[in-house]
């Protein structure tokens, strides 16, 4: 397939005609944005992925290994670090979102596409102070948990200002977004005819807007202490350090909703395009990502059920959590429905997003065991968390959007990949995820605690067999990358449907034009209308 | 957790059975839930896969309202089951117990102390007797810790600055793993104690024994530092059999040559190990990190003299 005779047509190049370092750095289009948030967010995925392959090369052996254990700590720090703030926060939302939202409600841009590409740069500044803080590595854990981070020597203070810049950016896009969604649907696209990615991602945006703040400030706070010795956290000083988790959380909860709304979103989309049949019960997921949102501001207290915090707050905390699974569950169910009597095919975009089905159901029933108090007592801080937190993020948000990078790759380059080889790659990432993380859960419950550079030797079993997934996982993740790369030169030119989907981005060439419509579509019916109507079941 | 093989809850504390109990609760639903919901998936994907050539028109179903109630209020009911279980042991867990032994518990940068009643302190070893409940604690001396015993399934965060408290009742003799399980520095994975839990006769002929080695008194000044070792918690980061911690071993550190970080070389004399002791962080071994608290103040004079006569018996 190297030789595909590609030269003979005058291949139209879309919104990706001009070249050169200006027609990227200074564009406002939402396409170009889009592609330079997921090479800057696909690049931390690799480094901080690089950084877990080191900490669980070392974990083969219980005792001391290949390097310190003041190093293990920091590679831990900054494979959290990375992956939170660099990768996964913005992976979906800021990159795919950016790309898609206005092709997917049919319009020319965002809102505000001079503050689209401000966010864009104020993000890479962050990320220059937060690679700036390497100097000074940190080795707090991405959780910064006072007083431990405000008197180690590591930088800080300085990191603090990095994410304070990467929030920054957060606020803008989801402002951005909201506005652009409010504002600037095609002609004829009531609510209920968007597609749920757009409701997920406003629902995402509504949480980015209103949490994303308070983090900022408790960084502020942070550094106020550090600096000036103003204490708000230090005991000594007269803080309180349970304040710092109660704020840490309160912003770092709701963003878990940032993290997966989005891939719920992509897996909306996908499902019924390879089923070809239509969504399955649409307001419900509509609602139900809303209801995440919401009901995600009211239960970060269960971070800290064994932190000191008062029996009664856990309490309520606790109840409150266990209903952000309802409207979760539901999706699920829904999802599954809607393969019922369907006419599935199985290329890798459906792979990916039966994978997210499969993998979350067993993240989120874990879950009850850490929303439960008496369970999370024991299983808290140990490796069952580790297990459950990366079944949700990995294997639903990291699906989610392998899902849409493979869903998407033909519109946004204007090619296809092999799908022979993104079918390898996804037997590799899926049964190499599950070798990783499954033993995890077991080596929780038998109490291994988390972040233990050095264990007990009675942990090595399970933890050798976790390291040697990590390396089929990386090498599925290694070809699936390699084929987009070489796709994006030698794929064969993409139809401009080749899905056939009912969504906009499908109406438009691929890749799309600068304009991104030659002419605005007007929408006539929702986006799910798959299967013949005249056969409508009454059940 | 009871093991994935048997499940059974374990009896080695009153809190151990409680828990697990309600673990074995959540994951009967879980499976259940699991059974159907990936069954279904597996099932549908594999019967409804579009065979092959053949376009198959697909029925227009958009949904189905009595079944999305009964799937929201299904799950609810149990989710509320769970909740109500695991927030009822949970409370028992914070109960006082009656008569309960009271121990202090202080945690240090990466060092358990334990002091019991009759004032005795021990690091990283905590020794109850079978079948007393005992009421724990805790504060912590720098940042927080977490004390966790895995098998009796109980964890909680130590704080500095304020106290926080765990009951238990041990119902087996035996021995235990303590781990920090709150991300605390450099030591973090190294801060493990130990629980021996004794019958009632033999904890108390080791209450005595200890009370009499203690009265003895005339104690020489390697004696009195090795005392000062175990209860100063030196044992977290320097090992005295040979093996690197945190710091460096104490094995034959006593006339042995040290590179420090700056590359220069110095010979562990008197005055190196006193320093050590009281300016830590300024002549620092190659290969560890200046992290050391500074003991000036908290150890007296002769305090530091019989730490350094126990040294030197360390061969």
């Amino acid at each position: 397939m190297a030789d595909h005779p590609n030269t003979s047509l005058p291949e139209d190049r879309g919104y990706l005609s001009e070249h050169g370092f200006r027609s990227w750095a200074l564009t406002m289009d939402h396409k170009r944005i889009g592609v330079m948030y997921i090479w800057t967010t696909l690049g931390f995925f690799v480094v901080a992925g690089i950084l877990a392959l080191l900490l669980r090369l070392k974990l083969l052996v219980p005792g001391p290994a290949l390097f310190s254990d003041h190093t293990y700590n920091v590679l831990f720090t900054m494979h959290g670090a990375m992956m939170i703030f660099l990768f996964i926060i913005p992976a979906i939302p800021s990159a795919l979102g950016n790309f898609f939202i206005p092709l997917l409600i049919g319009c020319r841009d965002v809102a505000f596409p001079r503050l689209n590409l401000f966010s864009y740069w104020i993000f890479v500044a962050g990320i220059a102070v937060t690679v700036g803080t390497l100097a000074a590595p940190m080795d707090t854990g991405w959780t910064f948990y006072t007083p431990y981070s405000a008197q180690t020597s590591a930088a800080v203070t300085a990191l603090s200002f990095g994410l304070f810049l990467i929030g920054m950016s957060s606020i803008l896009t989801g402002l951005n977004f909201i506005v652009t969604i409010h504002t600037m649907r095609a002609p004829g696209m009531g609510w209920y005819r968007m597609p749920l990615f757009i409701w997920a991602m406003y629902a995402t945006s509504v949480i980015q807007v209103l949490s994303t703040p308070v983090i900022g400030i408790t960084f502020l706070l942070l550094a106020a202490e550090r600096v000036f010795g103003i204490g708000f956290f230090d005991p000594a000083k007269g803080g309180d350090p349970l304040l710092f988790q109660h704020f840490f959380w309160f912003y770092s909860h709701p963003v878990v909703y940032v993290m997966i709304l989005p891939a719920m979103g992509i897996v909306s989309e996908v499902v019924p395009v390879f089923a070809r049949k239509p969504i399955f019960g649409y307001k419900a997921i509509a609602y139900s990502a809303l209801a995440i949102a919401l009901i995600g501001f009211l239960v970060w207290g269960h971070h800290m059920f064994v932190s000191g915090m008062s029996t009664v707050a856990g309490v309520i905390f606790s109840f409150l959590t266990f209903f952000v699974a309802v409207p979760t569950g539901m999706k699920i169910f829904n999802w599954i429905a809607t393969l019922y009597k369907g006419s599935i095919t199985f290329e890798s975009p459906m792979l990916y997003a039966l994978s997210f089905i499969f993998l979350f159901i067993i993240g989120g029933l874990t879950g009850l065991f850490l929303g439960a108090l008496a369970t999370d007592v024991h299983v808290h801080d140990t490796y069952f968390l580790v297990a459950h937190f990366h079944y949700t993020m990995m294997g639903g948000t990291v699906m989610g959007l392998f899902a849409g990078l493979h869903y998407w790759f033909p519109k946004m380059t204007g090619r296809m990949f092999n799908e022979t080889w993104a079918k390898s790659a996804w037997w590799l990432v899926v049964s190499g995820f599950n070798v990783t993380f499954f033993p995890m859960f077991i080596l929780g419950m038998q109490g291994m605690p988390r972040r233990y550079a050095e264990y007990p030797a009675k942990y090595q079993a399970l933890n050798v067999v976790a390291t040697v997934g990590s390396w089929f996982l990386a090498l599925g993740v290694i070809i699936m990358f390699a084929n987009f790369i070489k796709s994006l030169r030698n794929g064969p030119l993409a139809p401009d449907n080749p899905w056939r989907g009912l969504t906009l981005e499908w109406q438009t060439t691929s890749p799309p034009p600068e304009e991104n419509f030659h002419e605005i579509p007007t929408v006539t019916d929702w986006p799910y209308g798959y299967g013949s109507r005249n056969e409508a079941p009454r059940e | 957790m009871p093991y994935p093989t048997t499940l059974k809850a374990s009896e080695v504390s009153l809190a151990s059975h409680d828990v697990d109990a309600v673990f074995i609760f959540i994951l009967a639903i879980a499976g259940f839930f699991f059974v159907l919901t990936q069954g279904l998936l597996i099932y549908f994907a594999i019967r409804y896969r579009k065979k092959k050539g053949v376009e198959e028109a697909t029925p227009y179903i958009t949904g189905n309202h009595a079944l999305e109630v009964v799937w929201i209020v299904i799950p609810s009911l149990l989710l509320v089951a769970i909740f109500v279980y695991g927030l009822t042991v949970f409370i028992k867990m914070r109960t006082p117990l009656p008569n309960a032994a009271e121990i202090q518990v202080t945690a240090s940068q990466f060092t358990w102390s334990f002091k019991y009643p009759d004032g005795r302190s021990v690091a990283n070893e905590l020794r109850l007797p079978l079948g007393q409940p005992v009421k724990l604690i805790m504060i912590s001396r720098d940042v927080i810790h977490g004390f966790f015993i895995p098998a009796y399934r109980q964890k909680q965060d130590v704080l500095p600055g304020s106290y926080t408290y765990l009951w238990l009742l041990p119902k087996q003799a035996g021995t235990y793993d303590i781990y920090c399980s709150q991300y605390c520095g450099t030591g973090h994975s190294l801060m493990r104690a130990t629980l021996i839990v004794m019958p009632q006769p033999q904890y108390q002929a080791w209450v005595a024994a200890e009370l009499q080695k203690q009265q003895a008194g005339a104690q020489s000044p390697a004696e009195r530092g090795k005392a000062l070792f175990e209860s100063a918690g030196g044992g977290g980061c320097h090992s005295i059999d040979g093996s690197p911690k945190v710091g460096p071993t104490l094995k034959g550190i006593f006339g042995s040559r040290v590179t420090l970080t700056t590359g220069q070389s110095v010979v562990a004399d008197e005055e190196y190990l006193r320093e050590s002791l009281e300016e830590p962080n300024e002549q620092v071994v190659q290969g560890f990190q200046p992290i050391m608290p500074s003991f000036r103040g908290s150890l007296k004079q002769d305090e530091i003299a019989a730490l350094i006569a126990y040294m030197k018996t360390l061969k």
